[in-house]
C-alpha cells in the first residue's frame, strides 16, 4: 500500500468487542483479561479504521490424543499429548491463551467422563493464567451433558464454551448465560444460519457481546475460499450496521489443517512434496494467515512453530 | 431504510388531545410504540391548529427526550418553531424542513452547523412544486451546492423530491422514481427522504398505496422514508425489499432481525 487507500468507505457499526477470561476482582481467577473484536474496518485497513485488538492464537490442546495426528505433530508435541496440563502450560511459549478440546467425552471414544472433564478443565485453570476456550467433542448428547458441568464448575472465569448450532444450542447457552461464560456460535459455512443463531442466541438472553462467531472452516485446499467469502460477507455486512453478525470470528485452523493430506503424507509416501514436517506446518500457516485476512479474531492452532510464524505476520499485519 | 415515525403530529386527534391536556405519558407511549416497531428517528408536529406552535414544539420534545432516545426530526414550515425546538432538544435533531429557496438554505444550514443538527430539504422553491424532473434535480443541485459553500457536509442532507397525492398528481410519480434515482449519482453521501403517506392523502384504501411506492422507491435507492412504522404490513414489505435487494442478509427470523440488527 505504498500509496496509501485511494477511496476510504465509512462504515457505521464496529465489531461487537468480547472480554475474555475474568480477574479475581471481577469473580474469576485470571491474571490476564484478554479483549477481541472492535474492528472499524475490514483486516488490517490501519488507514481506513481503528483495530483495536489484535488478533489472537489459541493453542489446541486436547484431552485424549488423536491416533491420527501425523508424527510430525506428535514428535513435535512429544509427551505434551499425553498431559493435557503440561501440555496447555507449554502452549503458552507461543500461544496467547489455551482451547481445550474435550474430544474424550465422545460416545464412540468414551475415554473420559463428565467428572474428568470438569477436573481436567479445573487443573488446567489453575496451571495456567490466561483464559481458556473450552470446546465439546461435537456429539450433541455428550456436550449437553458435560459442557454445562463445566461451565458451572468456572462459573465467573468469563471463559469461551462451544460450539452450539442452530439444532442445539439452548442447553449450552443457558448455562453460558448463568455461569457468566462467552459463547461459540457455529454455522456451517452458511451466512443465513450464522444470523439466525445469533438471533436465537439473543432471544435467550446472551448479550451481544458474548457471542464468537464459528463460520467453519477449511483448510487451504479443503474450501478455504468459501469460509473466507462467507466471512467476508458476514464482516462486511455487520461493519455495515447488521449487530446480529457484528460477532468476532474463531476459526478452527490446527484440527482442519492437520487433517488434510498435505499435512499428513509421509516424506517417504510422496518424496515430490517434500519435507512433511515443514509441508504441515506451512499448511497450517497459510491456512491460518488467509483466515486472518478474512477477519478472524481468534485463531486456533496447533504447531508450536506454526504459532510462532503466524505471530510475527500478526506483528507485521497490526503495525500502522 | 432509515424509518422516521410520523405518528406524533397534532393532525392526528389523539395527538392534539394530548397536546391540549398536557398528557406527556400518551406521546411517550406514541413515541416508545414507534421505536418498537422500528422506528429510527421520530417526526415532531404540532399540526396546523395549534395556537402556540413554539411552546407546544417545545414540550412535546421535552416530553419525548426524557424517555425515548431516538433522534428528533422537529417538523414546521416555520423557523421560529424550528429555533425553539432546537433550543431545547437534546436528542440528535433532524430539521424538516427548508425549501430550496437560497435565502432559506442559508438560514438553516447555518442553523444546522450551530446545533449539530441534520436537515431535510424539500425540492420546491419560489415557484411551488416542480412538474418535471429536470427541474427537481436542478433545485438538488442548488441544496447541494449551497451546503458545500456553507461547509455543511452533503451527509448531513436529506434530499426530498416532495410526494404529491397519487390523486392529485398521478404522472408525477414515476417522475419522483426517477429523480430518487438520479439523486444518488448527483450526491452519493446524501440521503433521499420522502414523506411516505402524502401519496395517499384523500385516497381510499390508503395503506396498499403507500406499501407500493415505498418498495418501488426502495428499488430507485431511497434511503429513508417519514411513514407509519405501526403499518406492520408496510414494515414488513420493506424488511422483505431489504432481501431482494441485497441489502440486509437472509435469515428464517428476518422480520425480527430487521429490528433487531438496528437496536
Amino acid at each position: 500500500m505504498a500509496d496509501g487507500l485511494k477511496y476510504l468507505e465509512k462504515w457505521s457499526l464496529d465489531v461487537h468487542v468480547v472480554r475474555l477470561g475474568a480477574k479475581k476482582s471481577e469473580g474469576g481467577s485470571r491474571a490476564a483479561v484478554l479483549e477481541v473484536g472492535g474492528e472499524k474496518t475490514l483486516p488490517f485497513l490501519h488507514e481506513e479504521g481503528a483495530l483495536p485488538h489484535r488478533p489472537l492464537i489459541a493453542a489446541e490442546v486436547y484431552d485424549v490424543p488423536d491416533p491420527d495426528w501425523p508424527a510430525a505433530l506428535t514428535q513435535e508435541l512429544a509427551a505434551g499429548i499425553q498431559d493435557p496440563v503440561a501440555w496447555a502450560k507449554g502452549s503458552l511459549k507461543e500461544a496467547d491463551l489455551v482451547c481445550l478440546k474435550l474430544q474424550g467425552i465422545h460416545p464412540e471414544e468414551a475415554k473420559t467422563d463428565s467428572k474428568a472433564a470438569v477436573a481436567l478443565t479445573q487443573k488446567v485453570l489453575k496451571a495456567v493464567d490466561v483464559p481458556l476456550i473450552v470446546l465439546g467433542c461435537g456429539d450433541a448428547q455428550a456436550d449437553n451433558e458435560v459442557l454445562p458441568a463445566v461451565s458451572e464448575a468456572t462459573k465467573g472465569e468469563r471463559l469461551l464454551f462451544g460450539d452450539v448450532v442452530q439444532e442445539n444450542y439452548k442447553t449450552l447457552a443457558a448455562a453460558c448465560i448463568a455461569d457468566g461464560h462467552n459463547i461459540v456460535a457455529e454455522s456451517p459455512i452458511d451466512v443465513n444460519i450464522a444470523k439466525q443463531l445469533n438471533i436465537l442466541l439473543t432471544d435467550l438472553g446472551m448479550p451481544r457481546d458474548r457471542i464468537v462467531i464459528n463460520p467453519t472452516i477449511g483448510a487451504l485446499g479443503y474450501g478455504m475460499e468459501y469460509a473466507y467469502s462467507i466471512m467476508e460477507r458476514a464482516r462486511t455486512a455487520a461493519l455495515s450496521g447488521d449487530r446480529m453478525l457484528a460477532m468476532p470470528f474463531i476459526c478452527f485452523v490446527g484440527q482442519e489443517a492437520w487433517k488434510t493430506k498435505e499435512a499428513k503424507a509421509g516424506t517417504q509416501d510422496v518424496p515430490e512434496w517434500g519435507d512433511a514436517a515443514e509441508r504441515g506446518i506451512m499448511w497450517e500457516v497459510v491456512t491460518a494467515l488467509a483466515m486472518l485476512q478474512a477477519g478472524a479474531d481468534i485463531l486456533t492452532m496447533t504447531h508450536p512453530k506454526a504459532m510462532r510464524i503466524v505471530r510475527q505476520a500478526i506483528d507485521e499485519f497490526m503495525k500502522k | 431504510m432509515f424509518v422516521i415515525g410520523e405518528l406524533i403530529n397534532g393532525m392526528y386527534k389523539g395527538v392534539a388531545a394530548a397536546l391540549e391536556r398536557r398528557d406527556a405519558s400518551f406521546i411517550v407511549g406514541l413515541a416508545r410504540q414507534q421505536a418498537a416497531a422500528g422506528a429510527d428517528a421520530l417526526d415532531i408536529n404540532c399540526g396546523p391548529f395549534s395556537k402556540d406552535p413554539a411552546q407546544d414544539v417545545r414540550w412535546l420534545i421535552e416530553a419525548i427526550q426524557k424517555e425515548v432516545s431516538l433522534p428528533l426530526c422537529l417538523d414546521s414550515t416555520k423557523q421560529a418553531v424550528i429555533e425553539a425546538g432546537l433550543a431545547v432538544c437534546k436528542n440528535k435533531a433532524i430539521i424538516n424542513s427548508t425549501t430550496a429557496d437560497e435565502e432559506k438554505l442559508k438560514v438553516y444550514f447555518e442553523l444546522a452547523k450551530k446545533k449539530g443538527a441534520d436537515v431535510i430539504a424539500l425540492t420546491v422553491d419560489k415557484r411551488g412544486v416542480p412538474q418535471d424532473k429536470e427541474r427537481r434535480l436542478e433545485l438538488a443541485a442548488r441544496i447541494i451546492e449551497t451546503a458545500a459553500a456553507q461547509d455543511l457536509e452533503a451527509g448531513r442532507l436529506f434530499l426530498d423530491p416532495v410526494l404529491m397525492p397519487i390523486n392529485v398528481a398521478q404522472a408525477q410519480l414515476f417522475v419522483i422514481l426517477e429523480v430518487i434515482k438520479d439523486l444518488k449519482l448527483l450526491a452519493p453521501e446524501a440521503r433521499t427522504v420522502v414523506g411516505l403517506s402524502n401519496i395517499s392523502q384523500g385516497t381510499r384504501d390508503r395503506r396498499w398505496i403507500n406499501r407500493a411506492f415505498l418498495l418501488m422507491a426502495q428499488v430507485a435507492g431511497l434511503d429513508a422514508a417519514i411513514l407509519d412504522p405501526l403499518d406492520a404490513e408496510l414494515m414488513k414489505t420493506m424488511a422483505a425489499g431489504e432481501l431482494v435487494l441485497n441489502r440486509n442478509i437472509y435469515c428464517d427470523a428476518y422480520l425480527e432481525a430487521y429490528l433487531k440488527t438496528k437496536k
